[in-house]
């Protein structure tokens, strides 16, 4: 591999229908690179659903379904499922969703695959709204953020109930392996995928991916911004492994919340003091997050 | 009726050179079909009154009877999403379901048939709520109608086994590849224990090979392509589904030669699409689905020993809709009665509209009259189908008041027994 | 690759792909800005290959020889990721006409 930090080749194509600086196509294309050619995809409707070009073009060089929105979960054990059936159970068996598939209309699908133990990858590519339909709010859309469903306005109608934590809710099911990534991190994302190569049963990735579009930033801070998550301890970057919390990117210095905002239109319309509450909260959690891993550590 | 009690009865059997005879419920029939069928993954919710199908066939996989995968889903809709992908992989799929489960896999229903997947499911006919109804109607399926699967409809707890096998024959044909809907009446059917013979699994396994797609149609790395992306306007989304719309009418052939072919070997077949009782020199002829065929046949038993020329033509198959086969029949019959067990409101009985408007373009045109019965699961006996011939007749004679009557409607309490006009 | 379909008879039997994107959708022409590698300045990091989205810099010629960064202007989309992420400002984002 020489001075590469990451794998050399490339599973995912050029020539797709991803807007410019698009954090998807990295969550796609890092994560490919760790799964390898023996690899079967499932996507629901979603972003990516599009950006892998029209009949008759694809821009990957592995097998995926197209499925229905809200079955993700569901179609993943379906192919783990026959390829036991067929004695081909070495080839992965990934579903790969945006946040809205994952967690609100994808969520019952989700939580029945890993509560039924399949071996399978679910990866989400965390945008954080629904972009494919126009940059609409879901439940893993963070406080403050403006979204065409949470349009700001006049009453300062923006999105204030919290995220929803799809990482927790995977790791309260007790799967074997749950974890964020950034697509900032690639070589941090990799390796959590090569560990999940290692591990039997449902794997779980949150993988931070900035969209240019529905975060209203020009697209070449994608990394930057998706990097400035995870120094200001907003998207902290860990796994649980079998109940055990490890973080695995610690900040040097702990960013201000405020440098992230700064940087994105979609929080362009917070006051003080909301950008004030928030930090609070992302203090808190950060704190929590650090109490669990002392926690655990034994486990 | 408890599962034990079945047990034991289903351990009083009979062999014959084509199969065991056991005494069962429908719902085991089906289990049983999925068995010798050699089924590979299943994905399955219970829901009344289909339950003990997808019990009797955790039993199977438990005890290793049934080398298959079933994946205990946490809803309808995630079985079907489950085996459209097992089936896109390349296993042989097979579920059950009812009413609500059915309805509620709708979105997935089409997304089986545009991916040219040959699952095959067995659905229990109950009526939908509200109110709550546990009991036999057939607008669940009837509803699927526009989903792109074939429908059969089943008389008794033998065709259903039967019509899973021959349905895998039919269905994983290169040039079908679609997917079949098996109808049985709930309770009628599912819970009603009759002789129900299992075939040999050697003799199924000569009829029915082993399910082998093309591997660059089934997901696989050495074939990698991406199934169900983008297709526009443009470029051949219509002529993607005209592809589903020439194999649905490929298998009306296909599903006739499967069905002799059983008869040759099992000595049982069940009319191809239209199934005809009598028919030959009928004046009146009565069409339905399901069990109301069989009440049909006494009826018709007892008014040929009246005199009376009358016939049943069973709608095997609600898709492929036996078109050519009504015309024929159209030829030789002065009126047709149908009786649909399902209405479709705003406008009428389904299988009366459908029927009519095969017959639009018929050479023939017989008097028409539709019939709704047993909406709820309510019974329909031979007294209430011998009233309609009579009806019938009065129809065959020009003397027909209504178009359409809905029959057996407790209208009032000096009217028990209404026959109200619908038009 | 490209690929011909005239009519139905082309089609596979299912919705399938049947090809590749390269060479078929030309993401190049969606630039605003290009941005140009200035060599003199590149220490061959290939931190610019890492971050691509598309991904179109190629880091190695036919041979296997490693190569100063090539960009692939045939799909490039001009996102500037490239240069925002080059620790040396070996990028630079030109506007193009």
């Amino acid at each position: 591999m020489g001075k590469l930090t990451i794998p050399e080749e490339e599973y995912m194509l050029e020539g797709h229908m991803g807007c410019l600086g698009c954090g998807g196509t990295l969550a796609m294309r890092y994560l490919l690179k760790g799964l390898g050619k023996d690899t079967i995809l499932s996507i629901p409707a979603c972003c990516w659903a599009i950006m892998m070009g029209s009949f008759p073009y694809t821009n990957l060089k592995v097998p995926m379904h197209n499925s229905a929105f809200e079955v993700t979960g569901a179609a993943i054990s379906g192919i783990e499922a026959a390829l036991k059936v067929k004695g081909k159970e070495h080839i992965n068996v990934v579903g790969f969703a945006g946040d809205g598939g994952t967690i609100d209309i994808g969520f019952q699908a989700l939580s029945g695959c890993v509560e039924r133990g399949h071996n399978v990858f679910y990866v989400c590519y965390d945008n954080e709204a629904y972009m494919n339909t126009g940059i609409q709010r879901s439940g893993s859309t963070p406080v403050g953020a403006w979204t065409t469903t949470t349009p700001v306005g006049k009453t300062g109608d923006w999105k204030k109930a919290p995220k929803k934590n799809a990482v927790e809710i995977m790791v309260a099911h007790k799967i074997p392996y749950t974890a964020t990534a950034s697509v900032a991190y690639p070589e941090d994302y990799i390796k959590k995928v090569l560990k999940g190569k290692e591990t039997k049963g449902p794997k779980y990735y949150q993988v931070l991916s900035p969209c240019p579009t529905g975060w209203k930033y020009p697209p070449e801070k994608t990394v930057e911004i998706g990097r400035l998550a995870v120094q200001t301890c907003i998207y902290p970057l860990y796994e649980v492994v079998n109940g055990r919390y490890n973080i695995t990117f610690k900040p040097a210095k702990k960013k201000p919340v405020k440098e992230y905002f700064e940087l994105q239109g979609r929080f362009r319309h917070l006051p003080e003091k909301v950008i004030e509450e928030i930090q609070q909260s992302v203090d808190k959690d950060w704190e929590i997050l650090q109490r669990k891993v002392e926690m655990t550590k034994d486990l | 009726m408890s599962t034990t009690s079945i047990e034991k009865t289903e351990k009083h059997t009979t062999t014959t050179k084509t199969g065991v005879k056991k005494v069962m419920h429908g719902n085991y029939a089906a289990s049983y079909g999925a068995k010798v069928a050699r089924a590979e993954v299943i994905a399955a919710y219970p829901i009344t009154p289909q339950s003990q199908v997808v019990e009797k066939i955790a039993e199977f996989t438990s005890s290793g009877e049934m080398k298959a995968q079933y994946i205990k889903v946490e809803s309808e809709q995630s079985a079907m999403a489950a085996l459209i992908t097992a089936s896109q992989t390349g296993a042989r799929t097979f579920t059950a379901t009812s009413a609500h489960g059915l309805t509620l896999m709708h979105e997935l229903l089409m997304w089986a048939s545009g991916a040219r997947l040959p699952i095959v499911m067995v659905n229990v006919n109950r009526a939908m709520a509200p109110p709550w109804s546990v009991w036999a109607e057939h607008t669940d399926s009837i509803a699927q109608r526009d989903t792109g699967w074939m429908q059969f409809y089943c008389e008794t707890s033998q065709e259903i086994l039967d019509t899973i096998i021959q349905c895998y024959k039919v269905c994983e044909q290169e040039d079908i590849m679609l997917p079949a809907l098996i109808n049985e009446d709930a309770f009628y059917l599912s819970h009603t224990v009759e002789p129900v013979e299992v075939p040999h699994q050697e003799l199924v396994d000569k009829y029915l090979p082993p399910f082998n797609p093309k591997p660059e149609l089934t997901l696989n790395p050495d074939h990698p392509a991406v199934f169900g992306s983008l297709s526009k306007p443009d470029e051949w989304y219509p002529e993607f589904r005209w592809m589903i719309h020439e194999a649905m009418e490929r298998a009306k052939k296909r599903i006739k030669d499967a069905d002799s072919e059983f008869g040759k070997i099992f000595g049982r077949s069940y009319g191809g699409l239209l199934d005809l009782y009598k028919c030959d020199d009928a004046e009146v002829v009565l069409m339905c689905a399901g069990t109301l065929a069989s009440t049909t046949r006494e009826a018709i038993d007892e008014l040929r020993n009246e005199g009376k020329k009358v016939g049943l033509a069973r709608i095997r198959t609600f898709r492929p809709f036996p078109v050519e086969d009504i015309r024929a029949l159209a030829e030789k019959v002065q009126a047709i009665g149908v009786m649909d067990r399902c209405f479709t409101f705003g406008y009428e009985g389904p299988f009366f509209t459908e029927v009519k408007g095969a017959l639009y373009h018929a050479n023939n045109k017989p008097k028409l009259k539709g019939y709704i019965t047993g909406m709820g699961g309510r019974d329909v006996d031979v007294q209430l189908v011998k009233k309609i011939f009579a009806d019938m007749y009065k129809v065959k004679d020009g003397k027909q008041d209504a178009e359409t009557v809905w029959v057996d409607l407790k209208a009032d309490v000096n009217n028990m027994n209404a026959w109200l006009k619908v038009r | 690759m490209k690929i011909e379909i005239k009519s139905m008879k082309d089609l596979p039997m299912l919705p399938k792909t049947l090809e590749t994107t390269i060479g078929v959708y030309n993401t190049g022409a969606w630039r605003s800005a290009k941005p140009i590698l200035h060599e003199d300045k590149c220490n061959k990091c290939y931190i610019c290959w890492k971050f691509c989205p598309e991904p179109c810099i190629r880091i190695k010629d036919d041979k296997g020889n490693e190569i100063t960064p090539k960009i692939d202007y045939f799909y490039c989309k001009g996102c500037g990721i490239c240069a925002n992420e080059c620790p040396k400002k070996a990028i630079e984002m030109v506007m193009e006409a």
